[in-house]
Formats: C-alpha cells, structure tokens, sequence
C-alpha cells in the first residue's frame, strides 16, 4: 500500500515521545549490560557468568521454573476448564483470586509463602514431620514459582477455551467417542497452543523471579540458591563486573525464550484464525 | 438442576470432582497465604499492629513508595498515550519492533532492571565520575528508584492500549477532524473518552507494580533506613530482623492495595468488558 497522507495529526509529536521514551528508558540502560560484556576478557566472563556457583544457580533458576511450569500446565489448565466450562457459587470471586499473583507485591507472597511452609508454618508443621521439606529447599522455590506463574496459563487457556466451538465435540460425541477421548483427541490438542505459549509465559517470568523465591528459598550457595539472587550477592560484594556477566548470560536466555513465545503465539493466532 | 446428561457433558460426580479439586488448588496456593498475611500480623494483636504501621521508618516508607508511583504512573500514562497514538493511529515501518521493545521489560529480572541503572549512575558506571562532580546521586537515592521503577512499569499502559486503539480505528478521528475539529480537542473528546476503561486499568496494573516492586528497587536503594526504603523493601528489613509480626502488618498494608487492585480491575472486566482490549469475546 502507497503510503496515504493520514489527515491525524500528532504523528511527529508522539512519535518523538515514544521514541525518545523507549531509547532512554528501555534501550540505552539495556545496552550497558552488553557494552560491560564487551568490556571484559573472555576468561573473566567466562569465570564469573560459568563458574560452578554460577552454573548451579541457572540449574535451579531453569529447572524450578520448569517444574513450576508443569504443574502450573495441570492446575493452570484444570482451574481454566472450571471457569469456562462449570457454573458454582462463588465463580466471579474465584476467577478474581486467580490474578492475585499479578497483584500481590512478590515480597509480601514470599513472606507469606515461608509463613505456610516453614517447620513450625500452617502447612509445614504437618508436612515436616512427614519428612517433606518444602521451606528453604528447592522444593520451597518450585512453590514460589507455582504461585508466581499460575495466571499467565489460566489466562491465556481459558479466552481458547471459552471459543472452542461445542459442534466438534458433539461430532466426536455422535461418533461414539468417550468423553475422555474427546477430551484428548479433539479438545486438547485445540488448546496445545495456548497451553504452551502460557507454560512458556509463565516459566520466562519465573526464570528471573526474585522477590517471592528469596525468603522461602534458604539461599545456600550450590543447593537453593537462585540466580537473580547472585547477582545480588555480587553486587553487594561490589563485583559488578561478576555481577553483569550472569546478568547478560540470563538476558540472552530470556531474549530467546521471548523470541519463542512470539512464534508461538504467531502458531496460536494461525491455528485459531483456521 | 438435574439437566438430562448431554454427551458432551461430564457426569455430575466428575463435574464436581473437577470444580474440588481445583478450588482446593487455589485455595492452597492463593488464598491461603493471603490469610496468611494478615493473620500473621495481627498475632501479637491490634496494638502491635498499629505500632508496626505508624512507626516513623514505616511512615517514611510509605511516603517515599506513594512518591515513586506518583512520578511513574503519570509519566507512563504520558507514553502510553503517545505510543499508542503513533502505533494504532498511523502506518510505518518497524512498527512490530517498537511494539516488541516496548514489551522488553517485562522479561527482564527484576534484578536485572536495577543493575543496568547500578552500570549507569553508579559511582563506576558511565555517569557515576560525571554525576558525582556535581553531587547529584542516582543510585541508593529516590531518582534510582524511581528509574527502576518507570523501567519496570514501562509496559503496562501502553500495551492496554496499543490493541484497544487498534480496534477502535481511524474513522471516529478522521470524522472529526474533517467537522473541522483540532488535534488536540480530537483526542480530548474522541479518542481520550473511547479508550478510558482501558487506561484506568492499565493504570491500575501499573500502579500495582509501582507500588509492590521489590527486586529492581532493592538493587538500587542501599536499603538506607527512612531515606530510600520503599514499603516492600522495609517489610525485608523487618523480616530479616525477625521482626515478623512488624513484617506482616506492613505487608497487610501492600496485601490490601492488591486487593483493592483486585476488586477494580474486575469491575472494569464486567462492567466495560466491551472497552477493554481483547477481553470482548
């Protein structure tokens, strides 16, 4: 399309803004992490963003928000059906409370999650005795990213959900399918996208979530500790250099995982627009 | 209401069995350590509570977190509306990039959105020689924060709004302005009233995250004690202090913000459902 003369005026003026807004706000800052790397020698990033403290903390940043993802995939997925599909009293209640975690500052979810799991907490004191430790082990940090990431997947299932016309199922139903192959024949692989685009959502804020996992977490070097927290602790040691090559090693990592939920949902879009 | 079973319906005993267990879900990993918030600081009683909340390091905090939203709400309401002027309103190139890098901080580390303003006005960063010669300090002092902050909040209004303005298109501007009708008075009376359910509650989302941000303000703030302790980063303190029952009546405080956030932001979905971008179907 030739480039039609918009009678709106206001382009140059917010343009310049937001412009100008993104530069300094967004872009500059963000490029002092790669011009610090670009700084140092490739034996001292290497020895700060891949030193064994370090590589165990992206073990436990990576692989607790994995976990938190897959059971978010089940819970996020089950609360999600019951929303869209179940009438019950208290609904509108319920649904509100899922966007607590968007809400609640994440300080106050993690003194309140350390409160329920603690040894002597309302939920510990029944499960320490059993031999689970939940607060101050990983365990307590998969918890943390639990509660963080559960409305990035009910949000983004149940809009899909809530679409899925009731005819394909009504066909799978005439053609004698069960409810359970129905379920999983017809109805889930309708929602995989969004399924996944919302795991992926929920596991990219989780991989950098700080202040929920700090208190429940313990933060033992080599065992609970997560690798915003290093960062952290480099900083406080005025390591800053240390500090900015776990920082740029984990930017990269959350631009690809970015670059990957924006295919996804391109897939998503498609596959709804069919 | 016993309705005749449907083919595509689950059998009672399932449909409840399901509609259980995830209220038992969420009322483990929600609900729960909400109660556990303000349980906890009412433990030692309501005397302790209101000490705890109007000790002067508590007031102080207070103070300085409703300072920092009230320069970082308005401020990216101001962007937000330009954004998503020039973005919805108007055809260029690279549009998608200026959407994404608008976006960007949201899958940035708290953490990491305070370091980059360490690297830059921190006393080795690459103003900090500059900033220090006129004794003007970023870093552990309230224009930290608030940087932090805005980067933090950055995205809120304006992604509420870019989709919003998009569906609304170009005509109702384009009529007025051809009545004769300026720019501005365009925006006031078209535009401006179009998309306010929309902003309110990306302002909503914005200020939440304004006022509960931890871990990019806890970078930058020196946790100096009644000069830059945000009400998030004082409950740290008192916490670490084991000063819990103090930790919990402030984070009540910050618990009852979000639930206020919470009771608007569905208002807004159920009343103006039809306002609000993508949550019309």
């Amino acid at each position: 399309m030739q480039r039609r003369r918009s009678i709106i005026p206001g382009f140059g003026l917010t343009m310049g803004i937001t412009v100008f807004a993104v530069s300094v706000i967004v872009l500059i800052p963000l490029s002092a992490i790669f011009v610090t790397t670009a700084g140092m020698s490739f034996d001292e990033f290497v020895a700060a963003a891949l030193s064994k403290r370090a590589l165990s903390a992206y073990r436990l940043s990576f692989g607790a928000a994995a976990v938190a993802a897959a059971v978010n995939a089940v819970f996020g997925l089950l609360t999600a059906w019951v929303l869209v599909r179940y009438e019950f009293a208290g609904k509108r209640v319920v649904s509100a409370l899922v966007d607590l975690p968007f809400a609640l500052p994440t300080a106050v979810a993690g003194i309140a999650l350390t409160a329920l799991y603690a040894p002597n907490g309302w939920i510990g004191r029944w499960l320490v005795p059993l031999g689970v430790d939940i607060a101050f082990t990983p365990r307590g940090v998969v918890v943390a990213l639990i509660f963080v990431g559960l409305p990035f997947v009910v949000r983004t299932v149940e809009p899909v959900l809530a679409d899925l016309g009731a005819d394909v199922e009504e066909a799978a139903a005439t053609l004698g399918a069960s409810r359970w192959q129905t379920f999983v024949h017809v109805i889930l692989p309708a929602i995989a996208p969004a399924l996944v685009t919302g795991c992926a959502l929920a596991f990219a804020r989780a991989v950098g979530e700080y202040g929920s996992v700090i208190f429940i977490a313990g933060n033992m070097p080599f065992r609970s500790e997560i690798a915003p927290l290093l960062i952290v602790v480099q900083l406080e040691q005025f390591n800053t250099a240390g500090a900015t090559a776990i920082a740029a090693t984990m930017l990269v990592i959350s631009f690809a995982l970015l670059f990957a939920i924006n295919m996804l949902q391109v897939w998503q879009r498609r596959l709804r627009a069919v | 209401m016993s309705a005749p079973a449907r083919p595509t319906a689950e059998p009672r005993w399932l449909r409840w069995l399901l509609i259980g267990s995830a209220l038992l879900f969420l009322a483990l990993n929600l609900a729960l350590p909400l109660a556990a918030v303000f349980v906890e600081g009412l433990r030692k009683g309501l005397a302790t509570y209101v000490a705890a909340i109007s000790e002067p390091d508590a007031i102080s905090a207070l103070r300085l977190t409703l300072t920092v939203a009230a320069i970082a709400v308005p401020l990216n309401i101001v962007i937000g509306l330009a954004a998503s002027w020039a973005i919805a309103k108007f055809d260029f190139r690279f549009k998608s990039v200026l959407v994404t890098l608008i976006d960007l901080p949201f899958s940035v580390s708290p953490v990491v959105s305070g370091l980059i303003y360490v690297l830059l006005f921190g006393l080795q960063g690459w103003f900090g020689a500059a900033l220090r010669d006129h004794d003007i300090q970023v870093i552990f002092a309230v224009p930290g924060l608030v940087l932090a902050t805005i980067f933090i909040t950055f995205p809120f209004v304006a992604r509420e709004l870019i989709p919003l303005m998009e569906e609304q298109g170009r005509d109702e501007e384009e009529a007025a302005l051809s009545l004769g009708a300026s720019g501005l008075s365009t925006f006031w009376h078209v535009t401006l009233p179009n998309v306010r359910w929309g902003l309110l509650y990306g302002v909503l989302l914005c200020n939440a995250r304004a006022m509960g941000e931890f871990g990019a303000v806890s970078v930058v703030s020196g946790h100096i004690r009644g000069r830059t302790n945000t009400l998030p980063l004082h409950i740290e303190i008192l916490y670490n202090e084991y000063n819990f029952a103090a930790a919990f009546a402030v984070a009540s405080l910050l618990a009852g913000l979000a639930l206020v956030t919470l009771v608007l932001k569905s208002l807004l979905e159920w009343r103006f459902a039809e306002q609000l971008a993508g949550k019309s179907h």
